[in-house]
Formats: C-alpha cells, sequence, structure tokens
C-alpha cells in the first residue's frame, strides 16, 4: 500500500491489463470487492439461495388431484402433516437418540488412544499413530459401509464368529447395526481433536495436581477432564451432525428410516414440500446444538 | 509422567483395540476382493484375481470412473480459483462481515449433508435445470471450497507479508506480485487443498445422489445401486478395494508435501 507512487512507472510502460492493476492498486476497497465477487457470489447464489428456496418450499401447496407440487401457491399442510402424524416424531427420537448414543460411544472410544497418542507414544510412535488414524477417515465413505455389511450380513463374518457360541445373527434389520456403523465411522472425527486438546495439556500441570497430593483419578476428574471438554464437545459436532444427516448408512446395514431417509424419499416423487418441511429439523437442532457448542468454547479447539 | 504402570499399560491395549476397530473392515474388504466365490459369505473360499478382470471390462462401471474424475476435476478447479480468492481477502483485508464469510464458507459442510443435497436438487427443479454432471459439479464446488480456502489461509498466516511489499516497492504491479510472488509460495498449499479437495468429491454421495439425476452416476453413487444386485457383489468388493487405496493416496500426499496443517482438514 506504501508503493502507490512508486508503481507508477511500471505501469506506463505495459498495456491496458498493466494500468488497470496501477489503478487497482490504490484502491483497496475495489481490490477487496473483486477478490470477494467470485466466492461470496458463489455461496450467496448457490448455497444460500438454495436453502431460501428450501424453506420457501416448505410451504408451497400441492395439488390434491395430481400430487403436482405448486409452486409459490402457499400452504401450510406440510408441517400440519408432521405434527399430526406419530411416525415423523418417531423417525426424529429415534435419528437424534442414535446420534446421542454415538457421540457418547465415540468420546469413549476416542480418549484412550487420544490420551495414548498424547501423553504416552514417543514422537515418532504418535506421528506414526496420527496418519494410522487419519487414513480410515478418509477412505470412502460408501466403502466403509459396504465393508461393514459384508460383515454384519449373514454368513459374513459376524456370523462365523459368533455361531460356535449359538447367537444368531439378525443380518441387516438390527437397529444396533446403524448405531455400530455410525460409530466406526465418525471415530476419527472425534480422536484428532480429542488429541489435539490434550496435547495442549502442558505436563506441569498433571505434576503439580500429583505434587499437591492427588491420586491419578482425581487429577484425571480435576484437571484433565475439564481442560479436554472443550474438545470433546468439538469432536462431538462432526459425530452428531454426521450421524443426524445421515440416511445411506441406516439403509444399508439397520433397514431403518432416519430423518434423512425421509427426506430423501419424499424428496424428488413423493411429497417434496413434506421432505423440505422435515429438513428444517436437522437444520434447528444443529443450530441449537452449535450454539451451545460456542458457548462451550468448542470452536478455538477446532 | 504421571499415569501409573498400570495405567499406561491399559491404554496401550484400548489404544490397540480401537486401532483393531478402525481397521478390521477394510482388511475384511481387501481379502474378500480376491475371493473367488460369486456368493458372499465368510471364509473365502479360493483366492481369485477374475473379479479384477470382470471389473476392469464393466462398462457401467468405466463411465462411471470417467464421471467421477470429470466431476472431481470441475469442482476440484472451482474450488481453487474460490477458496484462494477467499482466502486472499479474509487474510488481507479487515473489513465488515469479515468473520461472516469464513462461517459461510464452512456452512455447506457444517449442515448435515443431506440438508444441502436436498436444498440444491429442489432448486435446480425449480429453475428447471436438468441433473447431470454440471449440477454433481455445483454441489460438490459448494463443499469443497471451504478445504482449499483452509489449506490457504493456514499458509498465508505463516508467511510473512514482506515479499509481497518488496515486490510492491520495487515497482512489480498487483498481478505481478501474485504470479511471481504470492503464487510460487502457496504452492505446495494449493497441491494440497486441491488433492483434499479431490479426494473428497471422489467418494461423495450423501450429496451427490441429489444432485446427479437418474442418468448419471459416479463411483459411489455405482456401488450403491450395485449392492441391491447380489450376482455384481463380488466385482463391487473389488472396486471398494480399489477405492480405499487409490482415497487413501492423495491424503498421503499431502500429508508428505504441506505437513500437519492439512491432517484435520477434513474437520
Amino acid at each position: 500500500m506504501s508503493a502507490a507512487a512508486s508503481a507508477e512507472p511500471g505501469a506506463r510502460q505495459g498495456g491496458p491489463l498493466r494500468r488497470f492493476a496501477a489503478w487497482l492498486h490504490s484502491r483497496p476497497r475495489v481490490r477487496l470487492g473483486l477478490l470477494l465477487a467470485a466466492p461470496l457470489g458463489w455461496l450467496v447464489i448457490a448455497y444460500l439461495g438454495s436453502l431460501a428456496i428450501l424453506l420457501l418450499s416448505a410451504f408451497w401447496a400441492r395439488d390434491t388431484f395430481t400430487g403436482n407440487v405448486e409452486p409459490f401457491h402457499w400452504s401450510l399442510r406440510a408441517f400440519q402433516q408432521l405434527f399430526s402424524q406419530e411416525v415423523y416424531r418417531t423417525v426424529a427420537l429415534r435419528t437424534i437418540g442414535i446420534a446421542a448414543l454415538v457421540t457418547i460411544t465415540d468420546a469413549l472410544l476416542a480418549f484412550p488412544i487420544a490420551y495414548y497418542m498424547a501423553r504416552i507414544a514417543s514422537p515418532r510412535k504418535r506421528g506414526v499413530l496420527v496418519v494410522a488414524v487419519l487414513m480410515p477417515l478418509w477412505a470412502a465413505y460408501l466403502v466403509k459401509v459396504y465393508a461393514w455389511r459384508t460383515i454384519l450380513q449373514g454368513h459374513g463374518l459376524l456370523e462365523f464368529v459368533t455361531s460356535p457360541f449359538g447367537i444368531e445373527s439378525t443380518g441387516l434389520t438390527n437397529i444396533a447395526n446403524a448405531w455400530l456403523v455410525l460409530s466406526y465411522l465418525w471415530l476419527p472425527y472425534m480422536i484428532l481433536p480429542v488429541y489435539a486438546g490434550l496435547e495442549r495439556i502442558p505436563g506441569s500441570y498433571l505434576e503439580a495436581s500429583s505434587d499437591l497430593g492427588a491420586k491419578a483419578g482425581t487429577t484425571f476428574r480435576r484437571v484433565v477432564l475439564p481442560l479436554v471438554f472443550p474438545s470433546l464437545v468439538a469432536g462431538s459436532i462432526f459425530t452428531f451432525s454426521l450421524s443426524l444427516g445421515d440416511y445411506i448408512t441406516p439403509d444399508l446395514v439397520a433397514d431403518a428410516k432416519f430423518i434423512g431417509n425421509v427426506i430423501y424419499d419424499n424428496s424428488s416423487l413423493g411429497d417434496p414440500p413434506l421432505a423440505a418441511a422435515y429438513s428444517m429439523l436437522p437444520i434447528a437442532v444443529m443450530t441449537i446444538y452449535l450454539l451451545v457448542a460456542r458457548r462451550l468454547g468448542a470452536f478455538s479447539s477446532l | 509422567m504421571t499415569e501409573s504402570r498400570l495405567a499406561r499399560a491399559a491404554l496401550r491395549v484400548a489404544s490397540s483395540v480401537v486401532l483393531i476397530f478402525l481397521y478390521l473392515p477394510l482388511v475384511v474388504l481387501a481379502i474378500s476382493a480376491f475371493n473367488d466365490s460369486r456368493v458372499q459369505s465368510w471364509p473365502p473360499v479360493a483366492f481369485s484375481l477374475r473379479w479384477f478382470g470382470e471389473a476392469a471390462s464393466n462398462s457401467a462401471l468405466i463411465e462411471a470412473v470417467l464421471n467421477s474424475l470429470i466431476a472431481g476435476g470441475g469442482a476440484t478447479l472451482i474450488a481453487l480459483v474460490l477458496g484462494t480468492l477467499a482466502a486472499i481477502a479474509v487474510h488481507r483485508y479487515r473489513f465488515f462481515g469479515r468473520e461472516t464469510i469464513s462461517f459461510l464458507l464452512v456452512l455447506p459442510i457444517a449442515l448435515p449433508g443431506v440438508v444441502t443435497g436436498i436444498a440444491l436438487a429442489r432448486t435446480f427443479k425449480t429453475l428447471d435445470i436438468s441433473l447431470g454432471l454440471m449440477t454433481i459439479i455445483v454441489g460438490h464446488a459448494t463443499f469443497c471450497v471451504v478445504i482449499v480456502f483452509n489449506n490457504v489461509i493456514a499458509r498465508l498466516r505463516r508467511l510473512p507479508a514482506s515479499p509481497e511489499e518488496a515486490s510492491a516497492d520495487l515497482g512489480a504491479d498487483m498481478w505481478t506480485t501474485f504470479r511471481r510472488v504470492t503464487a510460487p509460495r502457496l504452492g505446495t498449499a494449493l497441491l494440497s487443498g486441491a488433492l483434499l479437495a479431490f479426494a473428497l468429491s471422489f467418494d461423495e454421495v450423501i450429496v451427490t445422489n441429489f444432485t446427479a439425476g437418474p442418468g448419471t452416476q459416479t463411483i459411489p453413487l455405482w456401488i450403491l445401486s450395485a449392492i441391491q444386485r447380489p450376482r455384481e457383489l463380488p466385482v463391487v468388493n473389488v472396486v471398494a478395494f480399489v477405492l480405499t487405496l487409490v482415497s487413501i493416496i492423495p491424503v498421503w500426499l499431502a500429508q508428505r508435501i504441506s505437513g500437519a496443517e492439512t491432517a484435520g482438514a477434513r474437520l
């Protein structure tokens, strides 16, 4: 910015592009506008615009005879249907319940390995472990779901292991499968923030605690847990949000309907206004979740 | 060290169990890919490579691979341009609504995928845009921008601004400064951002399922439909196995190229 004057000679030598660049040089607001025009334009038009149309379409009427959507003809019918029919409440409670269960499971599974990585493993081993946790995270989502399908289905690995003990396989119709597979899918998303949170705790805090006579359990409860809590909440945003919006896993491994299945099934051929209205539920739940998470300090731990 | 010997041993065992849990399905999949049997069951009956041959000659599958490459390439290109522009703007300038931009960028991956999916599908339908590769690219680009943005802004924060100022003082205009000074210094951040964005696009299915339309299949969509046909399952095993190898390579590369800052890019 200090060089507006010294850029002049360069501008005089060049063509229109250079003159334009020199002109811009003294106008930071215009430069900012040009930088932001494309990304903001994309996100506001393509994304926020789509969300706005989704919101509007929840209030669109349907022709009672043909079932066709009538854009910009307003009606509260979709919302009335959602509130009056028991099944939508059941599906919502099932989805939120499983998402919460998955989050708790992942927190419990993530803690020991994150703690081991952050405080016990040597720096070399730590690097290997971080990559070891990252690789399953990046393996294709559908591949992981499919792999669990082959394990859980009749005559799969699970049945092979349990049948000698007389335990019969429930195949791909057990709701517990959804809990298991979703916990598996999002576990690395919990391990990494918790590991980062634990790594930030100075070792001297733990030494001070034990010097002052605290037992290991007390140190864990009064020192480690409060310091790592924001990271746990940060990880839970992923485990909860990703479980809440999934519709492929519950269908493929548990034959169960989640909020996402009702939305997907109705999105084009079924009842699009109903799907749009129902999708307000995960948006509302996530908004509340994110607001609470921000209060708990989770955003600085991401 | 304050952890007792017993606690350390317990943590080591628990960590091993979690690692086994993380890798078990991938190992099972790898073994299944070499199973000779058409019927899916455990244990595998005999070693065979024949399903790899069948996969390579499956024309629907090859078309899906091409579609995935085009969609990934297109989305990555858009994300590179938009993500870099946004990162430079947010890093260099102080302006009203700066925080909102970061928030807006994260929104497409913070909201559940099913919401993004139905919102885009509804909009395309309302505007009478027919679904196909173009609409897939639009959907993917929307959530890939934040990945490039995160990579580039992390790099910009670590770089001092002095070389840019020196370049300007020496008489270079903005475009020359970007081309000769900023871009080379961002190089590896752009490359790893592109790799990660491509990897994310390549295996996306939740949103793609809404924006693809009936005529266009990407690899994940091909898998999704093939899962319903028991005869195709041996080929699905092979595709899933190869895809796991392929999706891990870009991450490994990105990690090598620009280190830990990309580690949590998907987070």
